[in-house]
């Protein structure tokens, strides 16, 4: 690597089954919309790729060619954003919209494009989709953009949704709806998704298999309800402790302690070992590795050890 | 973040041009503006059947009738705005004049926005040294005179091929030269909104859902940078036209057989001190009222388009 430039994402390696729905959780800095955005290759400049290796179904993305990669977003691969406002164009109509994004990747007449659109805005719930069709997004509800959002995202029926966080701008009635929908689109039409969020709460509800980000590194990954009945990595136990329903009302909310390093001063050995209760002098100096814990995997050291103690006096025993 | 105060600031359903309308509607100085200009472009197409003459008739032109005073002070009906040196009715030229100004200076910024949007998305949209380059070319052309530009490329283009060619093509070219001496305005105004505009989720979005480049540009992007364009656009047709007068005034314009209102100017300026004033004054006080009504518009849709008072 070159002088001057910062890794966001180091050694990230994971699968994603056809269907299954995984969550990437982590703090703000993690690097989990880096993550979402590398998938399909769309890291604003001057960032970009170093090195590694992105598949959909044994084709590698971080080769292909704009126009190869065109073919794949959206029709393959789709994304939702945080904020449903921004996401949609303010100047033109939903309609307008959604017709624009099929006939950019088919050749089909406006009338036919009009149709699946419709179709879809109904398959998200929206009332009345004809006269939502024509209208612009300011006349429409929060919720009701994210729904034309994820009515847009259906428009080609991609294998993968990637959702960024889909809910951060709602609030929390509307939340609840939004997720529901995700699940069902999903469960329904066996779409795969990547939920990228730092709510525990939302990614319960929603994913098979739960991913933990800590600057950069993946340090613990599971089925979800395992990680969030027995954490194993100190920073999970952390975010889980965070959580406001984990404190006795009238108490001070639980927090891990500091805050998380930024990309250019990334300490060395387990990048979490300033704010861990636990960390001892080989956390300062060594990178753990992934370690099979029996609920998850982790990458601790304290996991390690203790896991080598057990199979020590299993030995004894023997 | 969220936007709510859109919704309560702006309860206006519909469109941009919706928004328009009703503010000029409610505005007594723009919609004085904008009656003015509709009837000077209704006048310019209904020019041939409005004139009481036809001014390409050469039966037409009388020296006998030349330097007639206007009706109210000769008390001679048959010409309401008197005549000009050559004899003809100065109402119709004048008419047929502004028709040709209008069509010079719309023609000139069709090519100038055209122009302006292309350089202007691409240099913005695509950035880096692409970017630099046409910036570059812009500020090259800004820092010549567009007039200086315009008057190099005329002489030129007269000494070369003649007089009579030149009378011939004169209109096709004054479009040309005004159309592309002055393109970097445009295309400056639409970089600075792409850039501002290629930061918005929306771009990603399309981008995510593997939509091109060029429609990303031209469907997604420019449709939010029009009010901008629609402001300069307006200014712009006043300037071209007084380009265009101003040229012609110079005699580097249209023909006097064939004369848009700076060359009328321009022709009856010689005979101001003879006494004959109104073959000067009457067109200049037609192009001022025009070019006023066009600048206050622009004015008024620059205030009124503000993007900070219409998009957020």
């Amino acid at each position: 690597m070159k002088k001057r430039e910062l890794a966001a994402l180091i050694d990230v390696s994971f699968t994603l089954n056809r269907g299954e729905r995984i969550a990437i959780v982590g703090e703000s800095g993690a690097g989990k919309s880096i993550l979402g955005f590398s998938i399909v290759n769309l890291i604003s400049k001057p960032g970009y790729i170093e090195s590694g290796s992105i598949k959909l179904e044994n084709k590698e993305l971080t080769t292909m060619n704009l126009r190869q990669l065109q073919e794949i977003r959206g029709k393959r691969i789709a994304m939702i954003f945080q904020d449903p406002m921004m996401t949609l164009n303010p100047v033109l109509t939903i309609g307008n919209q959604l017709v624009e994004t099929i006939r950019s990747h088919t050749n089909i007449s406006y009338k036919d494009a009009r149709n699946i659109a419709i179709e879809k805005l109904h398959n998200v719930q929206i009332s009345s989709p004809e006269k939502r069709f024509d209208q612009y997004p300011h006349e429409l509800s929060g919720g009701m953009r994210q729904r034309v959002i994820i009515a847009a995202v259906l428009l080609l029926n991609p294998d993968i949704i990637i959702a960024d966080e889909p809910t951060t701008a709602l609030d929390v009635t509307i939340q609840a709806e939004i997720l529901q929908l995700l699940l069902s689109i999903c469960r329904d039409n066996g779409v795969a998704l990547i939920l990228i969020s730092h709510d525990l709460g939302v990614v319960s509800k929603v994913a098979e298999r739960t991913l933990v980000m800590y600057a950069g590194h993946i340090v613990e990954e599971g089925p979800t309800l395992e990680i969030i009945n027995d954490p194993q990595h100190p920073y999970t136990q952390g975010l889980l402790n965070a959580l406001p329903q984990m404190t006795i009302p009238g108490q001070r909310l639980n927090q891990i302690q500091g805050s998380m390093p930024s990309l250019a001063e990334r300490p060395t050995g387990c990048a979490f070992h300033p704010r861990c209760p636990y960390a001892t002098q080989k956390c300062k100096q060594e990178q753990p590795q992934f370690i099979y814990s029996g609920v998850s995997s982790v990458a601790c050291f304290m996991i390690e050890d203790m896991l080598n103690e057990f199979a020590d006096t299993d030995k004894e025993v023997l | 973040m969220k936007h709510p105060k859109k919704d309560l600031t702006h309860p206006i359903a519909g469109s941009r041009w919706n928004h328009i309308w009703s503010g000029v509607v409610g505005d007594k100085l723009a919609m004085m503006a904008l009656i003015i200009f509709v009837f000077y472009c209704l006048v310019a197409l209904l020019a041939p059947l409005v004139a009481p003459y036809d001014v390409s008739d050469p039966a037409f032109m009388d020296l006998l009738n030349s330097e007639l005073p206007p009706s109210w002070i000769s008390g001679n009906s048959q010409f309401l705005l008197g005549t000009d040196a050559q004899g003809r009715d100065l109402l119709s030229v004048i008419l047929y004049g502004t028709r040709l100004s209008l069509t010079i200076g719309i023609c000139a910024v069709l090519i100038q926005v055209t122009l302006g949007i292309c350089i202007g998305l691409v240099a913005g949209y695509l950035g880096g040294r692409i970017d630099n380059f046409l910036m570059r070319c812009a500020d090259i052309q800004l820092s010549f005179s567009n007039m200086m530009v315009a008057i190099v490329f005329l002489a030129i283009f007269q000494s070369l091929f003649g007089m009579a060619r030149y009378q011939q093509l004169a209109m096709v070219i004054l479009i040309l030269v005004i159309g592309l001496t002055e393109w970097p305005l445009f295309a400056r105004t639409i970089r600075a909104s792409v850039l501002a505009e290629k930061q918005q989720e929306y771009v990603d979005a399309a981008r995510v859902m593997g939509i091109s480049s060029k429609r990303i540009m031209f469907r997604h992007i420019l449709p939010n940078t029009l009010s901008p364009i629609l402001v300069i656009f307006t200014v712009q047709i006043a300037n071209a036209i007084v380009a265009e007068a101003a040229l012609s005034f110079l005699g580097l314009g249209m023909p006097a057989t064939e004369p848009s209102l700076g060359s009328l100017i321009s022709e009856g300026f010689a005979y101001m001190f003879a006494g004959s004033w109104w073959i000067c004054v009457i067109p200049s006080i037609t192009l001022i009222i025009l070019i006023l009504a066009m600048n206050l518009l622009g004015d008024w849709l620059r205030d009124h388009l503000n993007p900070r008072a219409y998009k957020d």
